[in-house]
């Protein structure tokens, strides 16, 4: 009973005593970002990061279109975690597309027009990012965006992968065909990509790197996830060269869209994006090592299913009633 | 606290000598420095009265123009439908006071020195119907208050003995940049005997006012300098894994 009574007694004084420095240490673990204005843990940045990269390191795909809600989830102005996130995936796609350079699995020509789509896209994607911030309406912009596109494009990855993994048990390999012949074809100012062995017409890469360009700015992620698709299933590209081309044109097109947003919103926070980019560089080593022991087809179903997961949170806040209808926007210019 | 005796001290050995200012009060800071691991700071202030009375301090930040936003649901989705501007909204405001405020000091002299946040003075520059300015003004102050801009601490001022006052202030860390100004005053029976006015300016330090600066002051040349520097970290990290 004594001894009991001495635990009790003495009990709150240790555990204050241990809690005070581990309190000091935590809150000098804050880093004050300066163009999101605000402070937050440094471990929590870094977890983002490494967390993301370990995704995008197992499914191979960039990440901004998960890193850009979470910076808005844990309260970063959604303007500033989509010009911070273009930066980074500009990091993220110099360090990916260097094995696929090396392997030599990127379409040079086929990148380039992609890219001359891609810079007029997010070049007015910037502008119009611009006019919709002025207009007071970015937030609800970038989360439609975001709810349409991870909504449809988790859906058909989950129809997909199902689909495969259904094709795998039955265990009957289906024909394939190279590409499908349709109206597309009949575009003119044909050309010729020989690393990609097509002969198409030039507006199709042209308005596809458009249209994702315009997403980039305004999503702030580098548009592989409909990128990938598009060059897949739209231009009927080998997808051993896919990835690469993907990333090669990504950086540039980021890297317009990181100048134009610091240069016309200042919306880009350097510090921001070097502690995410230090997470995401060990994530993702170790989630490709983790990655190669997972089978694809289950990959694809599970990355789906995180990319509905997102949509709907998103979707979500857009529906429910917010607790106080009214908010106080962001002072332009000051 | 040794700092804090002397200071106390001093302003007793100093307050004889200045007769004609019923109330001296100072700040032990000047200036709070936000800088790369700014999590909020406590900033003494301090004083001495030469006649009997009650202290009120009103803390405030640089004004703004400020726009205020009302969702509405379009369609099923939250939607901002109607916006009013205001002008010169303060950015930090904050109310301490020796005794509860609603207990003796008459709403005139509230109204007049705009001592409370229902008595902040700042007009739409919106064409709006007063109600609906005073519903935008209201969803205003209440945003400002969650996020702890807005407030009043009644009793966070000590007088000791009829002549020394001391109160901190709490500066979050979401603290606004600028001038402040802090009003200390003298009230009696109602009145505001004495008003001494403070400046407090607040100021981003360190690599992050560097980075402001630069974001802000050379936007193409920083535009620039995160390309290349996110082109070299990308080097950088597959020159290190390439060879792990």
């Amino acid at each position: 009973m004594i001894c009991r009574r001495g635990v009790a007694a003495f009990a709150p004084l240790g555990e204050e005593a241990h809690v005070a420095p581990a309190r000091k240490a935590a809150s000098q673990m804050h880093i004050y970002l300066p163009i999101a204005e605000m402070s937050v843990n440094i471990f929590l940045l870094l977890a983002m990061g490494a967390g993301v990269g370990m995704l995008s390191g197992i499914f191979g795909v960039g990440g901004g279109f998960l890193m850009t809600p979470l910076l808005i989830f844990i309260g970063v102005p959604p303007a500033v975690a989509v010009g911070t996130e273009a930066n980074q995936i500009v990091a993220s796609s110099v360090s990916g597309v260097m094995a696929h350079w090396r392997r030599g699995n990127v379409d040079v020509k086929m990148g380039l027009v992609l890219l001359a789509g891609g810079l007029v896209g997010s070049t007015l994607g910037v502008w119009l990012f611009r006019e919709l911030r002025s207009l007071g309406q970015i937030d609800l912009v970038i989360r439609l965006s975001y709810v349409f596109f991870l909504g449809s494009i988790g859906l058909l990855m989950l129809v997909e992968s199902g689909r495969a993994i259904r094709r795998l048990r039955s265990s009957s390999a289906p024909r394939r065909k190279l590409h499908q012949h349709n109206f597309l074809h009949g575009l003119p100012f044909k050309m010729r990509f020989r690393r990609s062995k097509l002969y198409i017409s030039a507006l199709l890469p042209l308005s596809v790197g458009f249209v994702i360009g315009v997403l980039a700015s305004i999503m702030g992620v580098g548009g592989g996830f409909v990128m990938v698709p598009a060059m897949i299933y739209l231009l009927g590209m080998p997808t051993a060269v896919v990835v690469g081309t993907s990333l090669f044109q990504i950086i540039f097109v980021t890297a317009n869209a990181t100048f134009l947003q610091a240069y016309l919103n200042q919306t880009v926070d350097i510090v921001l994006a070097l502690l995410l980019l230090l997470g995401a560089v060990i994530g993702a080593q170790f989630g490709t090592k983790l990655g190669s022991y997972l089978r694809g087809e289950q990959l694809r179903g599970l990355l789906a299913l995180m990319v509905l997961a997102v949509s709907a949170k998103l979707a979500f806040d857009l529906v429910a009633t917010p607790a106080d209808p009214y908010i106080i926007g962001q002072t332009l210019g000051h | 606290m040794r700092h804090l005796f002397l200071l106390l001290v001093f302003a007793i050995a100093i307050a004889p000598a200045v007769k004609a200012e019923p109330l001296v009060a100072d700040l032990s800071e000047s200036v709070v420095k936000i800088t790369t691991g700014f999590t909020g700071t406590k900033v003494l202030l301090f004083g001495a009265l030469q006649e009997q009375g009650k202290i009120v301090v009103v803390v405030e930040g640089p004004r703004h123009a400020l726009t205020v936003r009302r969702k509405q649901r379009v369609a099923g989705i939250w939607v901002n439908s109607s916006e009013v501007q205001f002008d010169d909204v303060p950015s930090f405001y904050q109310v301490l006071s020796s005794d509860p405020l609603e207990e003796w000091l008459p709403l005139r002299t509230r109204d007049l020195y705009q001592i409370g946040v229902e008595y902040l003075r700042f007009v739409p520059k919106s064409e709006v119907g007063p109600a609906e300015a005073a519903r935008f003004r209201d969803a205003l102050i209440r945003n400002m208050q969650r996020v702890g801009r807005y407030g009043v601490l009644e009793g966070n001022v000590t007088v000791m003995g009829g002549q020394l006052f001391r109160a901190d202030l709490y500066l979050p860390a979401n603290l606004p940049t600028g001038y402040y100004t802090i009003e200390v005053m003298l009230v009696k029976d109602g009145d505001v005997k004495s008003i001494q006015a403070t400046p407090l300016l607040v100021t981003k330090s360190g690599l992050g006012a560097d980075v402001f600066d630069l974001a802000y002051s050379y936007p193409a040349l920083y535009g620039i300098l995160a390309i290349v520097l996110a082109t070299l970290a990308g080097l950088g990290a597959n020159a290190i894994f390439r060879k792990v």
